[in-house]
């Protein structure tokens, strides 16, 4: 993965570099410096959400989570909410991006529906409905590593439209120059918002594509491996959730694949020896923390 | 013809010699990380570095990069998802000049969307950021995490690492 940006990253200043020559006239560093988008033109340009500088997929994950919860309250629960950041931190430190630019933060919503999302850049929201399928400790590590798996993928990023990476570009190239004034500002804001709202409406309504949730299922395999938790729980929580989800119903009967078909490609993946069991301890803080969820 | 060839040798020869001589330099993407005494994230913290600061990296080992201390004195451990080969400048015009970087290897800091922007974005869709930043003060340590795990019955040195 790293080997294949690095390329990537190669192709794109291979690209800005022979843009240059071309285009003497952009000789201004600052000009295109922001998002490199300017400059890029035909595939290059569907590549580039990869140019989100990891402070701004922070301000874009911000926005995102504060667009979810302006639909979905907080369970402002201090002991619940502390539980799942200790058990989400452990998962996150184990996965293939342990840091992120404002790091990785876990908060429960007041919602029966079963729903979680992932705002890039590691802000993770899990729904107390979707809290209530799970039956351990193992069983929650699952459903937060498959969400950490989406933040270290960037799936939240690559749902932005690739036009929007245009407008956002030209107005950012632009009110690179100088200080953002009024006209400017209100033209990267136009372009902010429109990159949380494809952003929202892709995790909200039409959810992630099927390639990429079989990415986050996989990464959470490893993740769960890795940190010592049983990845046969990811398997538990989708037969849980298939028997509780109700055909056409707004939360993850809408916004993913059908778990059975999730459950078909993680099995391929799943190791053959039977997991150790859960020491009394781990069950009795996950009780202490989630039982009454 | 044939003095030219050496020349084109010798030539190719000074150019690989100072791509090779040039430590590889990497910026800081997080928005502050620690420079730890081992590659892991138990290792004692040495110095602490913020985002867009340039490291220089000696030697990388299962995701972690050996860099040099800012004080120049001695050196410390950095997890690479922590850092990028691009150059991240801080303000306007800081960057590529005094290293020659390309603007492709640039990325401007504080740009494009900022504060500034979430802030008028805010104020236009009337939202309410106060538990995004009651999340973010959601803070776990390593050493918490290793309790945590421990606790649990994990194999701690697995997710800690």
């Amino acid at each position: 993965m790293k080997s294949l940006r690095a390329i990537l990253s190669a192709a794109a200043v291979a690209a800005a570099l022979a843009a240059l020559s071309a285009c003497a006239s952009l000789g201004s560093l600052d000009a295109l410096s922001v998002l490199n988008i300017a400059v890029k033109s035909g595939e290059a340009v569907a590549k580039s959400f990869e140019d989100i500088t990891p402070e701004q997929e922070y301000y874009v994950g911000r926005a995102v989570g504060a667009n979810i919860l302006s639909q979905i309250p907080p369970y402002e629960e201090a002991k619940t909410n502390a539980y799942l950041n200790l058990l989400g931190q452990s998962l996150a430190m184990a996965s293939d991006r342990p840091e992120t630019f404002g790091g990785y933060h876990f908060l429960v919503l007041d919602s029966a529906e079963i729903n979680a999302f992932a705002a890039p850049g590691g802000l993770v929201f899990v729904s107390r409905g979707l809290l209530r399928c799970a039956d351990s400790e193992d069983s929650v590590a699952a459903i937060l590593a498959h969400e950490i798996g989406h933040v270290v993928k960037q799936h939240g990023l690559k749902a932005i439209k690739t036009a929007r990476f245009k407008d956002a570009g030209l107005a950012i190239g632009k009110a690179a120059v100088e200080e953002l004034g009024s006209a400017e500002l209100a033209k990267v804001t136009a372009a902010f918002s429109g990159t949380i709202d494809d952003i929202t409406s892709t995790l909200v309504n039409s959810g992630y594509s099927r390639g990429a949730e079989k990415e986050a299922d996989l990464a959470a395999v490893e993740i769960l491996k890795r940190s010592g938790y049983d990845p046969n729980a990811l398997v538990r929580m989708l037969v849980v959730m298939k028997s509780r989800l109700k055909p056409g119903g707004p939360d993850f009967a809408k916004t993913h694949p059908d778990p059975e078909d999730r459950i078909a490609e993680i099995r391929k993946v799943l190791p053959e020896a039977p997991a150790v069991a859960a020491p009394p301890a781990r069950q009795s803080r996950y009780k202490t923390a989630l039982g009454k969820i | 013809m044939k003095k030219s060839s050496i020349l084109a040798v010798a030539l190719t020869l000074l150019a690989a010699a100072a791509v090779f001589a040039a430590p590889k330099q990497m910026s800081v993407t997080v928005k502050e990380t620690q420079i730890r005494a081992t590659p892991t994230y138990m290792g004692k913290i040495l110095a602490v570095v913020k985002y867009g600061d340039r490291l220089q990296v000696l030697e990388e080992q299962s995701g972690w990069a050996k860099v040099n201390l800012p004080s120049g004195k001695g050196q410390g451990w950095v997890n690479l998802a922590a850092l990028t080969t691009k150059q991240i400048a801080l303000k306007a015009g800081e960057a590529g000049s005094a290293s020659g970087a390309t603007s492709g290897e640039v990325a401007l800091a504080g740009k494009g969307f900022n504060k500034e922007v979430e802030a008028q974005y805010r104020d236009e869709k009337k939202l309410d950021y106060s538990w995004i930043d009651t999340m973010e003060t959601y803070l776990v340590s390593p050493e918490q995490v290793l309790a945590f795990l421990q606790a649990g019955g994990l194999p701690a040195a697995g997710g800690a690492q």
